[in-house]
C-alpha cells in the first residue's frame, strides 16, 4: 500500500517515456499526456484521502531503513500539494488540446509537461534533502525546455535569463547541502532536524547554511529581492505553459521554504522569522506595485504571482499552526485562481490577438462567459467574499492579529486593495470599455480550452463557499508542520 | 590540504560569479560551469578528506573500519556532475540559439522580452513638433 507514495512520480515518468518513444506520432502525444495527468490526479487524490485518514506515511525506497536510505514522505502538506499538482497538470494538458502546433508536438511538448509534473511531485514527496535537489533539477530542466520549445526569439532571450538565474539558485542549494552534510553527516530531513536541534555548536553553523537555503529557495519562489527573473520570462511562454509555471513552479520554492524552516532550521527561529517577515512584506508590496505599472495582461499577472508569494511566506514568518495552515490554504487558492487567470489571458489572446490592455476591449459584451470566469478568478485573487481568496486572506490576517503582528495584517489588507485595483484595471480595460476601432479580430477558441477555465472558476467558488470543508485538511497540515516531532517520529520511528 | 581546497573552491566561485556578471553569453556559460565545479569540490571538501582509506570492507570483516573515506559525498558529486553536465550542455545550445536569433552575444542586446518604452505623452509630441 505504501507504494502509493511512489505513484505520483512513477505515473508521469511512464507517460513521459511513452510520449518520448512515440515522438514521431503527433496524434498520440495528447492522449498519452492526458492519461499521465489523469492518472497522477487519481493517485494523488488516493494519497490525500489515505494521509487524511491515517496520518503521515513513509516509503523507504529499496527497503533501506530511514536515516540511511532514501525516503518518500507524505504528510498533509505534501499530499495536498501533489493533488493540486495533478489538477493543474490535467487542466494544462486539456487546455493544450488543438492549441499546440505540430512542431511543438514533435519536440515532445506533452512529454515535457509530464517530466515537469514528475519533478514537482517528487519535490513535494522527497524526505531527503539531496533528493529534493534532484527533483528540483528535474523540474527546472523540464521548465527550461517548455519555456523555449517553439523557438521564437523572445523565448530564447527569456530562456537565457531564466536558466542563468535559476542555476545560481541551484548552486546555492547544492552548496548548502554539501556544508550541511559536512556538519551533520546525514541527508535525511528528519534526521537533520534531530541533529541540528541537538547540537548547539552545529546550530550556529546551521544558521549560515539556512541562509544559503533561504536564498536558493527564495530565488525559486521569487521573493523580494530575487524575483527579477520571473516577470522577464513567464510572459513569453505559450498560455498553458505560463499557467503551469505560474501555478506550480514558484509554489515548489514556497513548499521547500515551509519544509526546511519548520522542520530543520528551527534552532534560531527569532532571527529567521524576523528576516522572513520583512522579506514577505517587501515581496507583497513590490510585486503589487510592479503590477500597477504595467499594461500587458500577462505581465500584470506575472507581477501578481510575486506579490501573492509574500502572503504565503508571511505564514511561515508568523509560524503558528493557524498561519502555516493558512499559508497552505493560500497556496491552493492562489494556484487555482492564478492558473485560471493565465488560461483566460490565453483565451483573450486567441480571441483578440493581443495581451495589451490598450488594444483590448468589449470582451464582456462579446463573451459573457469568459467575462464571468475572469471576474470570479480576479475577484478571488483580490480577496472578495465569498470567493476562495477572501477566506485565504481572512485566515492570514487573523493569524497575524493573533500573534500581535498588526503591521503584517495592515500590509496584507493594503496589498489586497491594490490587487483589487489591478484586477479592476484589467476588467475595465479588456472587458468593459468598447473595443478600439478596427481591433476586433475574432479567433476561435475550442471546447478543450473552455473546460479547464470553467472548472477552475467553479473550484474558486467552491473553495470560497465550502471554505470550512476545504480548511480542515489545511488546518491538519498546519498542525503537522507546527509539531515537527510527529514528522520525525514517522520517518525515524521504524529505525529506533 | 583542506585549506588549499577551500581556497580553490572560493577561487572557483569568485571566477564563476565574475564571469556570470560579464556581458558576453559565452562567458556567462563558462561562469556557470565554474560555479558548478566549485560546488562539487565544496561537497568533497566539506565532507572531510581522508587519505588512502578506501571505503572497502576487508576479508573477514563485517563493517567498515573507523576512519575510512565516506563514499556518500562522492555519490552525491557524481549525481551533481551528471546534472551539471546536462544543464551546461543545454545552456550552451541555448546560448548558441540566442546568438543565432539575436545576432549578437551581448547580454544587453536581449531586450525584446522587456516592456516597451512608455507611450509618448501628448505634451512631448507637441514639444517635438
Amino acid at each position: 500500500m505504501s507504494l502509493l507514495l511512489a505513484l505520483p512520480v512513477v505515473l508521469p515518468l511512464a507517460a513521459a517515456v511513452a510520449g518520448m518513444l512515440t515522438l514521431g506520432r503527433p496524434r498520440w502525444q495528447a492522449p498519452i499526456g492526458l492519461a499521465g495527468s489523469a492518472a497522477l490526479l487519481a493517485a494523488a487524490a488516493a494519497l490525500l484521502t489515505w494521509t487524511w485518514r491515517e496520518g503521515i506515511h513513509v516509503l523507504e525506497v529499496g527497503g533501506w531503513p530511514a536515516p540511511f536510505g532514501i525516503v518518500l514522505v507524505a504528510d498533509m502538506l505534501s499530499a495536498v500539494m501533489v493533488t493540486v499538482t495533478g489538477a493543474v497538470g490535467l487542466a494544462a494538458t486539456v487546455y493544450s488540446f488543438r492549441v499546440v502546433d505540430d512542431g511543438r508536438l514533435r519536440a515532445g511538448y506533452y512529454a515535457f509537461i509530464q517530466v515537469l509534473l514528475m519533478g514537482v511531485s517528487g519535490a513535494f514527496l522527497a524526505g531527503d534533502i539531496f533528493n529534493l535537489y534532484v527533483w528540483f533539477e528535474v523540474m527546472l530542466m523540464a521548465s527550461f525546455v517548455l519555456l523555449v520549445i517553439g523557438g521564437e526569439r523572445p523565448q530564447f532571450e527569456a530562456g537565457m535569463k531564466y536558466v542563468a538565474l535559476n542555476l545560481v539558485g541551484s548552486v546555492m542549494f547544492l552548496s548548502g547541502i554539501g556544508l550541511l552534510y559536512g556538519a551533520t553527516g546525514t541527508l535525511n530531513m528528519a534526521d537533520l532536524a534531530v541533529r541540528v536541534a541537538a547540537d548547539s555548536a552545529e546550530a550556529r553553523y546551521a544558521t549560515v547554511v539556512a541562509m544559503l537555503f533561504l536564498v536558493a529557495f527564495g530565488l525559486k519562489a521569487a521573493v523580494f529581492p530575487l524575483y527579477s527573473w520571473l516577470p522577464a520570462s513567464y510572459h513569453v511562454a505559450p498560455a498553458p505553459v505560463a499557467a503551469l509555471f505560474a501555478g506550480l513552479l514558484t509554489k515548489v520554492g514556497v513548499y521547500a521554504l515551509l519544509r526546511v524552516f519548520t522542520l530543520i532550521f528551527t534552532q534560531d527561529a527569532g532571527y529567521t522569522r524576523e528576516l522572513l517577515f520583512w522579506i514577505s512584506a517587501a515581496t507583497m508590496v513590490s510585486g503589487v506595485l510592479g503590477a500597477a505599472a504595467h499594461q500587458d495582461m500577462k505581465r500584470i499577472l506575472s507581477f501578481h504571482i510575486i506579490s501573492q508569494i509574500g502572503y504565503m511566506t508571511m505564514g511561515l514568518a508568523l509560524a503558528t499552526p493557524l498561519a502555516l495552515g493558512g499559508a497552505l490554504f493560500y497556496m491552493v487558492h492562489n494556484i487555482i485562481a492564478k492558473t485560471n487567470l493565465f488560461f483566460i489571458a490565453g483565451v483573450v489572446r486567441r480571441l483578440r490577438g493581443s495581451y495589451e490592455l490598450r488594444e483590448l476591449g468589449g470582451l464582456a459584451r462579446a463573451h459573457p462567459w469568459l467575462a464571468a470566469t475572469f471576474f470570479v478568478s480576479a475577484m478571488s485573487l483580490a480577496g472578495v467574499p465569498p470567493l476562495s481568496g477572501f477566506f485565504a486572506k481572512f485566515i492570514m490576517v487573523r493569524a497575524a492579529i493573533e500573534t500581535r503582528e498588526y503591521a503584517a495584517a495592515g500590509v496584507m489588507l493594503g496589498v489586497g486593495l491594490l490587487t483589487l485595483f489591478s484586477m479592476v484595471k484589467i476588467w475595465t480595460e479588456a472587458f468593459l470599455k468598447p473595443a478600439p476601432a478596427g481591433a476586433v479580430s475574432e479567433g476561435v477558441v475550442g471546447a478543450p480550452s473552455w473546460v479547464p477555465v470553467l472548472a477552475f472558476a467553479a473550484l474558486a467558488i467552491a473553495m470560497g463557499v465550502g471554505a470550512e470543508w476545504w480548511w480542515r485538511p489545511m488546518a491538519m497540515a498546519g498542525e503537522q508542520l507546527f509539531d515537527r516531532q510527529g514528522y520525525i517520529d514517522a520517518v525515524l520511528g521504524g529505525a529506533r | 590540504m583542506e585549506l588549499l581546497l577551500a581556497v580553490t573552491v572560493g577561487w572557483l566561485y569568485a571566477c564563476g560569479l565574475y564571469l556570470l556578471l560579464r556581458r558576453t553569453l559565452a562567458q556567462v556559460v563558462i561562469g556557470l560551469a565554474l560555479l558548478t565545479n566549485g560546488t562539487n569540490l565544496l561537497i568533497f571538501t566539506a565532507a572531510g578528506l581522508v587519505r588512502g582509506e578506501p571505503p572497502l570492507i576487508g576479508g573477514g570483516e563485517t563493517a567498515l573500519r573507523a576512519g575510512t573515506a565516506d563514499p556518500l559525498p562522492q555519490a552525491m558529486i557524481l549525481t551533481a556532475i551528471v546534472i551539471g553536465f546536462a544543464i551546461q550542455a543545454f545552456a550552451m545550445v541555448l546560448a548558441y540559439r540566442v546568438y543565432r536569433s539575436v545576432g549578437s552575444d551581448d547580454i544587453d542586446a536581449l531586450t525584446t522580452t522587456e516592456p516597451p518604452p512608455p507611450p509618448v505623452t501628448v505634451q512631448a509630441e507637441e514639444a517635438d513638433g
